[in-house]
């Protein structure tokens, strides 16, 4: 017994005294980043470039900012370890992202190099870190106001489309007389890709964006109509048994039973859809609707303006991220009684 | 584990009366069903007649596959009889009913839903409209649960989820959830199979001390011949498939029983007899 508090507490030294090699490494990037940072503005700043580009000052001030935040996160690990608190979970989470703003230094300020300072790309269709800064100051009425189309059509397209092929899954997977007439369309229609109804649906709807809401419906509908479908289906016998002992109604066995037991399927469903409405999102915009992201991207095509093209690039990698961190959001609340769950 | 040990103690000091259930009388006459097995009829019950006394605690033996299970699922009224009648209080069985609850093998706790949550299920299936939620009765609810918990030992684990329970909690919420429903008839089939044998051990003797408290009918399907003598005022062994009823043992032994008194040794050596399983 005795001796066994002793190696206790004799480990328990060990980690107050000695950082140990793995508690350095993680300070000593976080000082490289910083100085990476600084050197890449020292580029920016004394390492002219070829061309007269605008909002290079801006840039160098963005650089110097994470040059900053770089050292401060070092300052606070090094603080830390000679403090022996290396343990505090908040100066840990900045410390973890010290080898990607490193990262970041390095691959900026290549490619800063290679555009402005050498360009050894072609102009036109290479822009140079500054170009994109100028897109989103310059252009910024523009472009906010096609994410907010963007995003407008995607709700209305989305959230009719899941609906219904949440409706649609749960009554085939419910009702075998349903199953029956819906089954075989829902296999015909369903695989087929949402815009190949392009041409007829600008046709016969009566504006551009109804007929977007109706492709991007289309489009997120059917996979969340099958996973609904497969997720009823393959619930639980026993769970109807036990509820039918307990004096369950049909109402209570589809809402309280088959839909709770189905949902971690019906959000692979959704999750899927929500891929597929961004593709037909886009399509949709650069084919017919006069606003929005896809759009912007065929304008930017027409002007040659390729550095609005990457920063669009940019906001709609962003946009599309964005909803889907927050779907998985919301199924993290929903199916906290789950284990094993996907990380997004 | 201490939470096991508290189920004994509560029981005796329940708020749960039963002062309104007395155990139901069941009646099960010349019952045949088959199965229809790729067009063909598989039989599994060939002429069942047996009755069940207010109160009473029958087991139901047999071998594996031989039809037990199929019987509990028509006293139950999850399924209909292909022939013969079940009558529970003297009226035709034509569904599933609360007053007849069943505690299957696997405890099929709904993993959605916290352990409190899942004992509800019933109450709250039962519960007709929306005006209903608000009144007294639901309020009542709430104690019904938890006296229920209590009973089980799981007051503890209100507001866990299914899958951070052992096995015998599990199948605790799940008699737990069986019971908060009053019920006059607990049909159990093979509640006990699937525990270790000292859980399972420990769960017979608080079932006999729940069933003595409340005194509701209970049918239980096992292949465990001890656990059948142990729990059961009589046993009903019957053949393999398709079942027929071989043989009746009433167990006239005084409650609590000791697994090896003497007069269960000399009825067990019976039981293995009838079942053709000499020793």
């Amino acid at each position: 017994m005795s001796s066994h508090s002793q190696t206790l507490n004799l480990s328990a030294l060990d980690e107050a005294g000695e950082p140990t090699r793995r508690d350095l490494r993680k300070p000593v990037v976080a000082t490289l980043a910083a100085i990476a940072w600084f050197g890449s503005a020292a580029i920016t700043q004394w390492w002219p470039d070829l061309d007269d580009w605008p909002y290079t000052r801006t840039l160098l001030i963005l650089k110097l900012a994470f040059a900053t935040l770089s050292a401060l996160i070092a300052l606070r690990g090094w603080r830390a370890i000679a403090s022996a608190q290396s343990s505090e979970p908040r100066v840990n989470r900045w410390l973890a992202v010290a080898p990607w703003l490193l990262a970041l230094a390095l691959a900026i300020s290549g490619w800063e190099i290679v555009t402005a300072k050498l360009e050894w790309l072609p102009r036109p269709f290479f822009a140079p870190p500054q170009a994109l800064i100028a897109v989103y100051f310059d252009d910024f009425p523009r472009l906010s106001s096609s994410v907010f189309h963007s995003l407008g059509l995607l709700a209305y397209g989305y959230v009719l489309g899941a609906l219904t092929g949440f409706v649609i899954g749960v009554s085939i997977g419910w009702s075998r007389a349903v199953g029956y007439w819906l089954h075989p369309i829902l296999r015909l229609v369903g695989p087929l890709p949402p815009t190949a109804w392009l041409p007829l649906a600008f046709f016969f709807f009566p504006s551009s964006f109804s007929a977007s809401v109706f492709l991007i419906a289309l489009a997120t509908a059917f996979p969340v109509a099958v996973l609904t479908w497969s997720g009823i289906a393959a619930v639980n016998s026993a769970y109807y048994d036990v509820a039918r002992t307990l004096g369950a109604r049909p109402s209570f066995l589809i809402l309280k039973v088959a839909i709770p037991a189905a949902l971690p399927s019906v959000f692979v469903g959704l999750f899927m859809g929500l891929g597929a409405s961004f593709s037909v999102l886009i399509v949709a915009e650069m084919m017919g609707v006069k606003a929005g992201l896809g759009w912007y991207l065929q304008w930017a095509q027409g002007w040659a303006a390729y550095s609005n093209m990457y920063a669009a690039l940019f906001v709609m990698a962003l946009m599309c991220s964005g909803l889907i961190s927050l779907l998985f959001r919301f199924r993290d609340r929903l199916l906290a009684w789950q284990k094993g769950m996907l990380k997004w | 584990m201490v939470a096991m040990s508290s189920f004994a103690a509560a029981s005796q000091a329940t708020p749960i009366s039963h002062a309104s259930s007395v155990g139901a009388r069941i009646d099960v006459r010349h019952v045949s069903h088959r199965f229809a097995i790729k067009g063909e009829a598989l039989p599994v019950l060939d002429d069942v007649s047996l009755s069940v006394e207010p109160g009473e605690f029958v087991a139901l033996l047999g071998p594996s596959g031989c039809g037990k299970s199929t019987l509990l699922r028509l006293v139950a009224g999850l399924d209909k009889p292909a022939l013969g009648s079940l009558h529970a209080n003297g009226t035709p069985i034509d569904g599933p009913d609360p007053s007849r609850v069943v505690v299957f093998q696997d405890p099929t706790l709904f993993p959605w839903r916290t352990v409190r949550d899942n004992v509800g299920l019933g109450p709250e299936a039962q519960r007709n409209s929306r005006a209903a939620r608000r009144s007294a009765a639901a309020r009542d609810v709430g104690a019904r649960i938890d006296a229920a918990l209590e009973l089980v030992g799981l007051s503890t684990f209100a507001d866990a989820f299914p899958h951070q329970l052992s096995g015998g909690m599990a199948q605790r919420a799940a008699l737990a959830r069986a019971l908060v429903n009053d019920p006059q008839l607990l049909v159990l089939d093979e509640p006990f199979g699937k525990l270790d044998s000292l859980t399972r051990i420990r769960m017979q003797g608080e079932l006999v001390r729940l069933w003595q408290a409340a005194r509701f009918s209970v049918l239980l399907v096992t292949h465990d011949v001890e656990e059948a003598l142990y729990l059961a005022n009589r046993v009903i062994v019957l053949s393999e498939r398709p079942a027929r009823i071989v043989a009746e043992i009433r167990n006239d032994a005084p409650y609590p029983r000791h697994r090896d008194d003497p007069k269960l040794v000399a009825l067990r050596r019976e039981v293995l007899a009838q079942l053709g399983l000499e020793v």
